[in-house]
C-alpha cells in the first residue's frame, strides 16, 4: 500500500527523501559492482519483472486475493544493491505514471517499502544461510523467514515515520498494533509465495539466484566408477566476503533487532494502554493536546511506556547510524570512482 | 501490439499542457503538490480552489472528467484508512447522526483525503498529457543519475513485454484446465513467477549482448536533447504560482 500525499508532514518527508536518495546512490554503486555495464538492461528487466509480478494475483479464499510486494524476492534473487535499485525504480515509476503513492511521499515510500524490506530481508536471509546447513531446503527456509519478517518490519518503519511526522495524532501504540498485526498476516502470504518462487528458480537456474551463490556443490566426475573431484573452475565470489557487506548487514541486523524487540516489548504496554483509554479517555486527550511537537509526544510516550520508548529510541538510533554511516560510506566510495573516471 | 505501446495512461492531444516540455511539467507538478501539502487543513476553501485549478488544466488539455475520476480510484485503499480515523483518534468527541466521532480524527481524515486526492489528480494529469518516453527524458533533463534513468527506461520499455509474457503464461495455464481458486494453487503460480524471473533475466542478458554488439559502452547516446524555452517554463510555472498565494492566504486568514 503506497503512502499518499499529506500523510506524513513535510520535514519528515524531506528527511525520508534524503535517506532514500542516499540508499539509491549506494544501490547504484553496489549494483554497478555486481553487474558491471550490464547494470542498466539487467536491473531494468528485473524491475519490469517486479512490476509484473506485483500484478500476479494469488487467490486466498473465495473472492479475496493478494499479491507479492517483491522486496524480499528481489533481494534474494538479484542481491541487496540491485534489489534496492529495482524496487526504488518501480516505486518511482508507479508514483509518476500511475499516481500510486504521492510525489511528496516518494521518499517515504522508497524508504519504507524499498530500503527497509530489502535490507532487513537480505540481512536475515544471509544470516540464516550462514547458520543453516548448506542445502536447498535451508535456502528456501531462509527465504521464507526473510520475507515473513520483511513485511512487518516495513510496517514498523512506516509507524516510526508516522510517529515522528504523522499529520494526525493517532496513538502510536494503536497504529503499531494495527499496522504490524495486519502486516504479519500479509507477511505470511508474502513469505509462502517468496519461498515457492525462490524454490522454483533455484530448481531450474541456481546460478541466477544471488542468495544461493557459494552454495553449489563442487563438480564431481565419475572416473572408472569412482567419484573424483573435478578441477575447480576459475570462479571467485570475492565480493561476498567484503567487509563493507558485513558492515551493512550488521547495521541492518541491528535495525531489525531494535525494531523487533520494540515490537514485542510494546505488545503488553499497548494492551494496558487500551484498557486505560477505555476507562478514562480524558487522560489521553490531555496527552495529545500537549503532544504538539513529535519529540514531546515521544517523551510523553516514554513516560507512559518506557519499553516502547526504549524500542523506538533504539530504532531511531540505529536509523540515524544507518543514515550517517551510509553517507560516510558513499563519500568514501565516491572518491576512487571519481579518480577512475578522470 | 501497436496499441500497447502508446500507453493507456497517455491520452493523445495537442493542447498547451501536451506541448510543454516534460521536465517543466514534472517540476510544476512537484511544486504544486508541495504547495498543496503545506496548506493548513483548516482552510477548506483553499482545497476547493486547488481542485478548480486542476480542473482548469484538465479542461485545457481536454481530458474528460470521467477518465480523471476513474484513475482516481487508485487511492481507494487509503480512503478506507482515512474513513477509520474519526473512530480511532482520541480527542474531543462530536455526534453525527447518532455516531460518536472524534473531531481531530475528522480533521485528519479530511486532511489525508483532500491532499491525497489532489496529489493523485495532479499525477494523473501529468501522465495523461506526457508520453512515457518523454517523462523519462524529463527525468534525465532534471539530472537524475544517468544509470537510474537508463534502468527506468528499460523498465518502461520492457514492462509491457514482461506483463504480456505473464499474460501468455496465464493463458497457457488456463488452456490446460488450471484455475487458481485457493492457497493450494500457490505452488503453480509461484513456479510461473519463477519462470517469469528466469525469462526476464535471460532477456536482460540478451538485450545487453545485442546492445554491446551495437557499440554500447555503458552510457546511452542522447539523440533528442531538448531544452525548454523561457516561455515554456513560464507556462509551466502558472500552476504552482497560482497555487502559492492560495496557500499563503490559507495561513494568514
Amino acid at each position: 500500500m503506497h503512502v499518499p500525499d499529506g500523510f506524513i508532514n513535510a520535514p519528515v518527508s524531506v528527511a525520508a527523501g534524503v535517506a532514500a536518495a542516499g540508499a539509491v546512490a549506494v544501490g547504484l554503486k553496489g549494483a554497478r559492482r555486481e553487474l558491471d555495464e550490464r547494470t542498466a538492461p539487467l536491473a531494468g528487466l528485473v524491475a519490469a519483472f517486479i512490476f509484473a509480478v506485483q500484478m500476479l494475483n494469488f487467490p486466498v479464499a473465495a473472492g479475496t486475493s493478494g499479491h507479492l510486494l517483491g522486496g524480499a524476492l528481489a533481494a534474494i534473487l538479484v542481491g541487496p544493491y540491485t534489489g534496492v535499485l529495482c524496487v526504488s525504480v518501480v516505486l518511482l515509476m508507479q508514483g509518476i505514471l500511475f499516481a500510486d503513492g504521492g510525489l511528496t511521499a516518494l521518499g517515504v515510500n522508497i524508504t519504507v517499502m524499498g530500503v527497509v524490506t530489502v535490507v532487513v530481508s537480505y540481512a536475515l536471509f544471509r544470516g540464516l544461510v550462514k547458520v543453516l546447513p548448506r542445502t536447498r531446503r535451508s535456502l528456501t527456509a531462509a527465504s521464507f523467514a526473510a520475507a515473513l519478517v520483511s513485511v512487518p518490519a516495513s510496517a514498523a518503519a512506516f509507524t516510526l515515520l508516522y510517529a515522528i511526522g504523522g499529520t494526525t495524532h493517532v496513538p502510536v501504540g494503536k497504529v503499531l498494533t494495527a499496522m504490524v498485526g495486519v502486516h504479519v498476516l500479509i507477511g505470511v502470504g508474502e513469505a509462502v509465495i517468496t519461498m515457492l518462487t525462490v524454490g522454483a528458480v533455484v530448481a531450474v537456474r541456481p546460478d541466477l539466484v544471488y542468495g544461493a551463490r557459494g552454495l553449489s556443490a563442487p563438480l564431481k566426475l565419475r572416473v572408472g566408477g569412482e567419484l573424483v573431484d573435478a578441477a575447480p573452475a576459475a570462479q571467485a565470489p570475492a565480493a561476498a566476503r567484503s567487509p563493507k557487506k558485513l558492515l551493512l548487514s550488521g547495521l541492518a541486523a541491528a535495525l531489525l533487532l531494535a525494531g523487533f524487540v520494540s515490537f514485542y516489548a510494546s505488545a503488553s504496554p499497548d494492551g494496558l494502554e487500551k484498557v486505560a483509554a477505555d476507562q478514562g479517555i480524558d487522560k489521553n486527550v490531555e496527552d495529545h493536546a500537549a503532544a504538539d511537537s513529535p519529540l514531546a509526544d515521544y517523551g510523553v510516550k516514554g513516560i507512559e511506556a518506557p519499553r516502547l520508548s526504549g524500542g523506538l529510541a533504539g530504532v531511531i538510533g540505529v536509523g540515524a547510524t544507518v543514515v550517517v554511516g551510509g553517507g560516510v560510506f558513499w563519500a568514501v566510495r565516491r572518491r576512487p570512482a571519481a579518480q577512475a573516471s578522470d | 501490439m501497436g496499441a500497447g505501446h502508446a500507453h493507456q495512461l497517455y491520452r493523445h492531444g495537442d493542447s498547451l499542457p501536451h506541448r510543454l516540455q516534460p521536465h517543466c511539467k514534472l517540476v510544476a507538478v512537484l511544486a504544486f503538490v508541495l504547495v498543496v501539502v503545506s496548506t493548513p487543513r483548516e482552510a477548506m476553501w483553499a482545497f476547493a480552489l486547488y481542485a478548480a485549478l486542476l480542473a482548469a488544466v484538465a479542461a485545457l488539455a481536454r481530458i474528460p472528467a470521467g477518465l480523471l475520476l476513474k484513475r482516481l480510484a487508485i487511492e481507494i485503499p487509503f480512503v478506507a484508512f482515512a474513513l477509520l480515523m474519526p473512530f480511532v483518534v482520541p480527542g474531543e468527541q462530536t455526534e453525527v447522526l447518532g455516531v460518536q466521532l472524534s473531531v481531530p480524527g475528522l480533521w485528519g481524515a479530511w486532511n489525508v483525503l483532500a491532499k491525497g486526492t489532489l496529489g493523485v489528480a495532479a499525477s494523473v494529469l501529468l501522465a495523461a498529457t506526457t508520453e512515457l518516453r518523454a517523462l523519462i527524458l524529463g527525468l534525465q533533463r532534471l539530472k537524475l543519475p544517468p544509470l537510474l534513468v537508463q534502468i527506468a527506461s528499460f523498465m518502461i520499455r520492457y514492462g509491457d513485454v514482461i506483463t504480456d509474457e505473464m499474460r501468455r503464461m496465464s493463458i497457457a495455464r488456463r488452456s490446460r484446465g488450471f484455475e487458481a481458486s485457493g492457497v493450494r494453487h500457490w505452488g503453480v503460480l509461484a513456479k510461473s513467477a519463477g519462470a517469469l524471473f528466469i525469462r526476464s533475466y535471460e532477456r536482460g542478458e540478451r538485450v545487453h549482448l545485442a546492445m554491446v554488439s551495437r557499440g554500447y559502452t555503458g552510457s546511452m547516446p542522447v539523440i533528442d536533447d531538448v531544452s525548454a524555452t523561457r516561455a515554456q517554463w513560464a507556462y509551466a510555472a502558472v500552476l504552482p504560482c497560482a497555487a502559492l498565494p492560495i496557500c499563503l492566504l490559507g495561513w494568514t486568514l
